[in-house]
């Protein structure tokens, strides 16, 4: 070791932990697509979420991960203020969309920007074709186009196409678990949001129906960007781009997935991550 | 041991004897109706369904007027009731706070325990005077050229009756439908919601079809209740065992005449004829309760959830 | 804002409103009819009322005593000929029942309870008063009893089902009998539910008119004993309401204050025992 090393090694391992520092809070990104900044949850008077602030990258994947009742799925749920259903919620804080102010847009129009499917497929008691057309019914959408075309078009990006052209007009609750939940994703993708938010979407499937749809993920991310809650941690290590870490109710740590699972800077992440608890 | 047995054998026994007697007062029931119609139904046959004369003194009797006469009426009280009372129903599930819905839906809890002597007693005091003087006059102006809307005010008749019937089978209508709308899960409005529609978009499309069955169940419910219902009904429908096209017009209906003249009927072939007409509403509700619960069992069975 | 979007959003408030209007509606009735009876039958509540025989026909005055007293002893029979068919046959179907038998059981039941009222009367009738060949309290009490049956048999038999199997398994492992568990046990826990079955019944029965109109009849004097025509509270507010009198007029509002008063105080008890909240019932 020459005297260059000894004097110059230290201040490149500062400079390392400063950057990774810098990293924990915002992974370097062009701009992002949505974010959150000193965002505070409160169900009452409980706090469920502490002074959370994270940049989700623009046609990326980002997966929450961490144990039950850590907050990832509340916050996921502030992100197409989802949480207007329940009876006394407060946000504070601030949630953007491009730069726009989540919470003073007009309601139906943040959600169809920001769609999202649910942890247990819900389908309609309607059939397969009404189920896809249902938000654009609702909606409206491009005259110039058929309803018949954006629904398969909306099939097919959701990969179930092939399988259920034939009986369109049967009802969804005829298909496998598996399929119905493509159809739910089917459903969001119909009317073209910019953000799909995915609420830990195959815990009620096998590991077959987990694999087309994580393949799905994928295929999507380029017209869309993905944010998705898991419990699963392969699943985000092989699907996301950047991880976020929650804990009781805090955001512990969030950077590229690479990062998260192979150097994560927190004690409590490398806990989690190689099973310690959780 | 012994003792153990025979107590358990007893208790058994006698709770077997009360369950039995159930079904045969039943069957009885179903037995002294037919038995005594057999004068009426000996003399009159099929024809007493769609004849329509009423005539004691001559012993003639047809039990047309009255079978139209609950029909109307009864239609009369499903055409207004079921729209607000699905209506009602929507708000307190749907679109109301808790707390409020829960108070609400107590207060109209309590209307379908009111006696129908009472909603008769309204309907006489309050709702004749009022269709008299205010409704059924704004309706011959407005409405007149339709036949249903012709002839005098006399203010009792079929849509007096059947707007009383209303206000009886609207708390029935409403609960029952609440129940269903609340058992809606929670992942179907929210899949509705995510996907940009407003409340009562989601309500509309989603949750009302989700809940339809037991919508239908409450109607079919409402219904079997309007066309037995004797107290109200006969209090202000006028009593005129004839036909008549005209909503404005008194009629009768089959629980209003037994009503009114059982208790004098003179002579076997009357009060047979009277026991004949409380027959066929016997088997007219059965119907209806038959239907609702084949619609309930086909609904159900289509899909595996729905 | 689109037009469309625009137009979405009056829909969704306009919708509110109207359904919000059409409940209020509803409400309005229920205050309304109380309002109007407390008003319209109030003042003429008195101790006359209560108390004496109604007048002859034209004259003013009298009450409705002998009517008051009818219906109680009406009820009386109502009770003691359909509560213990209800109850015990509720137990029957929770404890000892299965089968075909026990779907024949509640199948009778649910046509029971459909049944139109007059109906029953008419069942009344052709079973007590022809034999009897005169009106009687028995025939009108004993087509409400009749009536008292589904509502009693189906809420006895849901609230005995409800009581958990440990209970009973708790009383069978300290070697009760299955009669005694049942008395001394299962039954107690689901006291409350029975209970408040057995009284909301009885105040629906109360408050029927139809069966009683030519059973037991109706009498302007006291009626002695079970077998003689018997004047009720339902009955006579119907007589009154139809006839050209405006003093009996009066009179059928002030009854029907009272009839109202006792079934709906019935009703709201029958609640609060079921939420728990009359200390006196509940369990231990």
């Amino acid at each position: 070791m020459s005297t260059v090393d000894v004097l110059f090694k230290p201040a490149d391992m500062i400079n390392t932990l400063k950057e990774n520092t810098a990293a924990l809070v915002n992974p370097p990104v062009s701009s992002p697509k949505m974010s959150a900044a000193g965002l505070n949850f409160f169900y009452g008077t409980k706090q469920a979420l502490f002074d959370i602030s994270l940049n989700i990258a623009a046609q990326k994947v980002t997966a929450l991960i961490g144990p039950s009742g850590c907050g990832k799925t509340t916050f996921l749920r502030t992100l197409n203020r989802m949480y207007e259903t329940l009876p006394n919620t407060r946000v504070e804080g601030q949630l953007l969309l491009e730069g726009e102010d989540i919470v003073a847009m007009d309601l139906p129009k943040l959600r169809r920007r920001v769609g999202m499917v649910f942890q247990r497929p819900n389908p309609f008691p309607k059939t397969i074709f009404e189920n896809i057309a249902y938000g654009l019914r609702v909606n409206g959408w491009d005259r110039k186009m058929r309803l018949e075309d954006v629904v398969e078009a909306s099939l097919r990006r959701a990969a179930l196409w092939d399988e259920v052209k034939d009986s369109l007009h049967k009802s969804a609750y005829a298909l496998s678990g598996g399929q119905q939940q493509r159809l739910c994703i089917a459903r969001a993708l119909a009317i073209d949001p910019e953000v799909l938010l995915l609420d830990e979407p195959c815990s009620a499937l096998d590991p077959i129906a987990t694999g087309k749809i994580e393949d799905l993920l994928f295929e999507l991310k380029d017209q869309c960007t993905l944010v998705i809650v898991t419990h699963n941690m392969q699943q985000a290590a092989r699907v996301a781009d950047d991880t976020g870490f929650f804990l009781m109710g805090k955001l512990i740590e969030f950077n590229r997935t690479k990062i998260i699972f192979q150097t994560p800077a927190r004690k409590e992440t490398e806990d989690y991550i190689t099973g310690r608890f959780g | 041991m012994r003792r153990l047995q025979n107590g358990d054998e007893i208790a058994h026994l006698i709770t077997l004897i009360f369950a039995t007697s159930v079904v045969v007062i039943t069957l009885l029931l179903v037995y002294e109706l037919a038995l005594n119609s057999q004068l009426s139904w000996h003399k009159f046959g099929w024809k007493f369904l769609i004849t329509s004369a009423w005539d004691p003194v001559f012993d003639q009797f047809g039990a047309w007027p009255f079978i139209y006469g609950t029909l109307v009426t009864s239609a009369v009280a499903m055409l207004l009731a079921v729209p607000f009372g699905v209506a009602a129903a929507v708000f307190l599930s749907e679109l109301a706070q808790p707390g409020i819905s829960n108070a609400l839906t107590f207060l109209i809890e309590l209307l379908a325990a009111v006696p129908s002597v009472i909603y008769g007693l309204l309907g006489i005091f309050v709702i004749v005077p009022l269709m008299r003087r205010y409704i059924q006059p704004a309706l011959k102006s407005t409405l007149g050229f339709l036949p249903l809307f012709q002839g005098a005010a006399y203010g009792v008749g079929y849509l007096t009756a059947g707007v009383v019937l209303t206000v009886m089978v609207l708390p029935f209508v409403i609960t029952i439908s609440r129940e269903a709308l609340l058992s809606v899960p929670r992942e179907q409005r929210e899949g509705s919601l995510a996907l940009g529609a407003t409340r009562w978009e989601t309500t509309w499309k989603v949750v009302i079809p989700y809940a339809r069955t037991g919508i239908f169940g409450s109607i079919f419910l409402a219904l079997a209740r309007a066309l037995g219902e004797t107290m109200a009904v006969t209090m202000v429908i006028g009593n005129d065992p004839k036909v008549h096209a005209s909503l404005l017009a008194p009629g009768y209906s089959i629980a209003a005449v037994i009503a009114n003249e059982f208790a004098e009927a003179t002579g076997n072939l009357y009060l047979s004829a009277l026991i004949e007409l409380g027959l066929v509403l016997f088997l007219l509700t059965i119907v209806i309760n038959a239907l609702a619960r084949i619609l309930i069992l086909v609904t159900t069975r289509k899909g595996t959830e729905h | 804002m689109t037009f469309r979007d625009y137009r979405r959003r009056v829909v969704n408030a306009l919708m509110l409103g109207v359904t919000g209007v059409c409940t209020m509606m509803a409400v309005f009735v229920l205050l309304f009819i109380l309002g109007y009876l407390v008003v319209s039958g109030g003042r003429y509540i008195n101790w006359d009322f209560l108390t004496k025989l109604p007048n002859p026909v034209g004259e003013s005055g009298g009450g409705m005593a002998n009517a008051i007293l009818g219906s109680g002893k009406i009820l009386l029979v109502a009770g003691l000929s359909g509560i213990p068919v209800g109850l015990l046959g509720g137990i029957y179907l929770a404890e000892f029942g299965g089968g075909s038998f026990s779907f024949l059981v509640r199948y009778a039941a649910d046509l029971l309870n459909g049944v139109p009222s007059i109906v029953m009367g008419i069942f009344a009738y052709a079973v007590v008063v022809l034999p009897m060949r005169h009106f009687s309290a028995l025939a009108g009490g004993l087509a409400l009893g009749v009536m008292l049956i589904p509502v009693i048999l189906r809420s006895t038999e849901e609230f005995l089902r409800a009581v958990p199997r440990s209970l009973r398994e708790g009383a069978f492992a300290l070697g009760a009998t299955k009669r005694r568990a049942i008395a001394t046990v299962v039954i107690p826990a689901a006291i409350r539910g029975i209970a408040t079955g057995v009284l909301l019944s009885m105040a629906r029965v109360a408050g029927e008119t139809a069966p009683l109109l030519f059973t037991s009849f109706s009498n302007r004097f006291w009626s002695s004993g079970w077998s003689e025509p018997t004047a009720s509270l339902p009955v006579m507010i119907f007589t009154y309401a139809i006839s050209p009198y405006d003093d009996w007029h009066r009179q059928a509002w002030a009854a029907g204050l009272v009839l109202l008063g006792l079934v709906l105080f019935a009703n709201i008890g029958a609640r609060l025992i079921l939420s728990g909240k009359l200390p006196s019932l509940r369990k231990g």
